[in-house]
């Protein structure tokens, strides 16, 4: 059993997402770092995609009334163990009755602390990811307790060499349905400007700090994943991350390869970067 | 129509495919599109993920990364050249109780004075008609509805309120719609509805599907109030009727 001591800034418990609803405006939801939360779990040997809380910018403390074994992955930060400091991604044994504390982030924005068998927390169609109007609480609350799942059969997962790096200066983007309308000298400006992340961030999208002009048609409201950037007709560029809405009225120019969506979701307000163009 | 009209093909990311039709809002056209949501859920079940449409896209995301784009291009195409004739599915036209007593519909003086209608032509003209669902977005439960009459067409708010409350019926532009839950919006509320759009803890969230129609009906301020506490205790039905 897991006791929240102090919830953190934003800590949620997140998994693979809900992707049943989709047709019905459930955004998907899940971790924004996938990448990072798939190592915290394959370090405690879960499958990936079990549920784990992401922590957002100052960690939480959580106190384990039972011994099992957890991992951190993510944003560089110090992990206590009853005030004993361990480094991130390494499994870490805790005893009953030890407290584990995060602090504040430091070389990214999130991170994932799994647990071997998996957080047990509310299920709402079909998936624990915290979401406002669909799970009861859209965060972790101080006072709450969580189960621990029982572990079936330890296995042993590929635990993926790429660790995502807030240093990660580029973004690797395909052109999006709505790219070929915009003008030679608007994608010249979409390849050559290093954006900023304004303080419009958080897991539905991230919106930059530097518009971009254009005169693109506009379109009837479309299908967006996780990923598509938009750019309004008043220039404003935005990034739809995971609890993005199913659907949307700006023209998409460009999607975000799977990948930097992890790379992205380590960013916060005043981090630049360039967009890199791929191929499929 | 031809199914081959302006129809296009593209990739989204690494495991979606993008079918684009021609710009427009046509009940054909989403017919067309519903038949092929249908038939691709019932034929490619296993390698799909979900299926999500809109006016004039759908969009399909397979449960694992595209290795080869034309393969699924192909695929699609034979599951778009066998479409069935007829319709599989069964579609209704449910109906929608709505109080627009002025403590609900705290826009309708102004759609009042400025389209120069009575309150209560606008609230004979909404609820006239039956409304053609075309998809949900948005917010969950969001019915994106089709065939709000002109004559109460109405701006957006140019300032979107911060709090538009739960079950609030609104009209933005051309278009009317329900608020599922409580949301910041520039719609002009004329009303409310006292039923659930979407509810997390059941197994079928909402009620209402793309294809579906939907006509709303007015209610008392009173009878909103007894339709509440039965929506409460899941006692409230839904009136229905099969659409042929």
């Amino acid at each position: 059993m897991i006791e929240v001591i102090n919830p953190g800034f934003y800590t949620t418990i997140q998994d693979r997402g809900r992707y049943d609803y989709v047709h019905l405006g459930v955004p998907i939801s899940g971790a924004m770092d996938k990448i990072s939360a798939d190592r915290a779990n394959a370090l405690v040997g879960n499958p990936s995609g079990m549920a784990l809380f992401e922590m957002t910018m100052v960690g939480a403390t959580l106190k384990f009334n039972t011994e099992t074994t957890i991992a951190v992955a993510g944003s560089i930060t110090q992990v206590l163990i009853n005030n004993i400091p361990f480094g991130v991604d390494s499994i870490m044994k805790v005893n009953h009755g030890d407290e584990v504390t995060l602090g504040r982030l430091t070389g990214g924005f999130r991170c994932y602390l799994a647990v071997a068998g998996g957080v047990v927390s509310e299920i709402k169609l079909g998936s624990q990811a915290m979401y406002p109007g669909i799970t009861t609480h859209h965060r972790i609350l101080k006072g709450q307790v969580f189960d621990i799942g029982k572990l079936e059969n330890i296995q042993y997962y590929e635990i993926n060499g790429y660790k995502s790096e807030v240093e990660d200066l580029h973004l690797m983007v395909y052109k999006g349905p709505e790219y070929s309308g915009l003008t030679v000298k608007e994608r010249k400006l979409l390849f050559n400007t290093y954006f900023e992340v304004s303080k419009n961030n958080n897991r539905m999208a991230y919106q930059l700090e530097d518009t971009l002009e254009n005169s693109l048609e506009p379109i009837l409201t479309a299908p967006v994943i996780p990923g598509t950037i938009q750019l309004t007709p008043s220039g404003k560029i935005i990034i739809l991350m995971r609890d993005c809405q199913t659907t949307g009225g700006y023209p998409r120019i460009l999607q975000l390869s799977e990948h930097s969506k992890s790379v992205l979701a380590q960013k916060t307000t005043g981090d630049k970067f360039q967009f890199s163009l791929i191929e499929y | 129509m031809e199914l081959s009209d302006n129809l296009q093909f593209s990739q989204l990311g690494h495991r979606s495919i993008l079918i684009s039709f021609s710009d427009k809002i046509d009940r054909d056209l989403l017919n067309i599109i519903l038949k092929i949501k249908y038939s691709l859920k019932k034929i490619l079940s296993e390698q799909i993920l979900y299926i999500n449409h809109s006016y004039n896209s759908i969009l399909i995301t397979y449960k694992t990364t595209i290795e080869n784009i034309n393969s699924n291009f192909s695929e699609i195409n034979e599951v778009l050249n066998t479409l069935p004739a007829t319709e599989e599915i069964q579609f209704y036209e449910w109906k929608l109780p709505v109080c627009y007593d002025k403590k609900f519909g705290i826009d309708l003086e102004e759609i009042s004075y400025k389209n120069n209608l009575s309150r209560n032509q606008i609230i004979s003209t909404h609820s006239g008609v039956s409304y053609l669902i075309y998809f949900l977005g948005f917010l969950p439960g969001f019915l994106y509805l089709e065939g709000l009459d002109a004559k109460i067409h109405f701006p957006r708010k140019i300032e979107p309120r911060l709090k538009i409350n739960r079950g609030d019926v609104g009209i933005g532009g051309s278009q009317t719609g329900i608020y599922p839950m409580d949301s910041p919006g520039g719609w002009n509320i004329i009303g409310n509805t006292p039923i659930k759009l979407f509810d997390s803890t059941k197994a079928n969230p909402c009620f209402a599907k793309a294809g579906d129609q939907v006509k709303f009906y007015a209610i008392s301020f009173e009878e909103h109030k007894h339709i509440l506490e039965e929506v409460k205790n899941d006692k409230f039905q839904l009136q229905k009727s099969e659409i042929i």
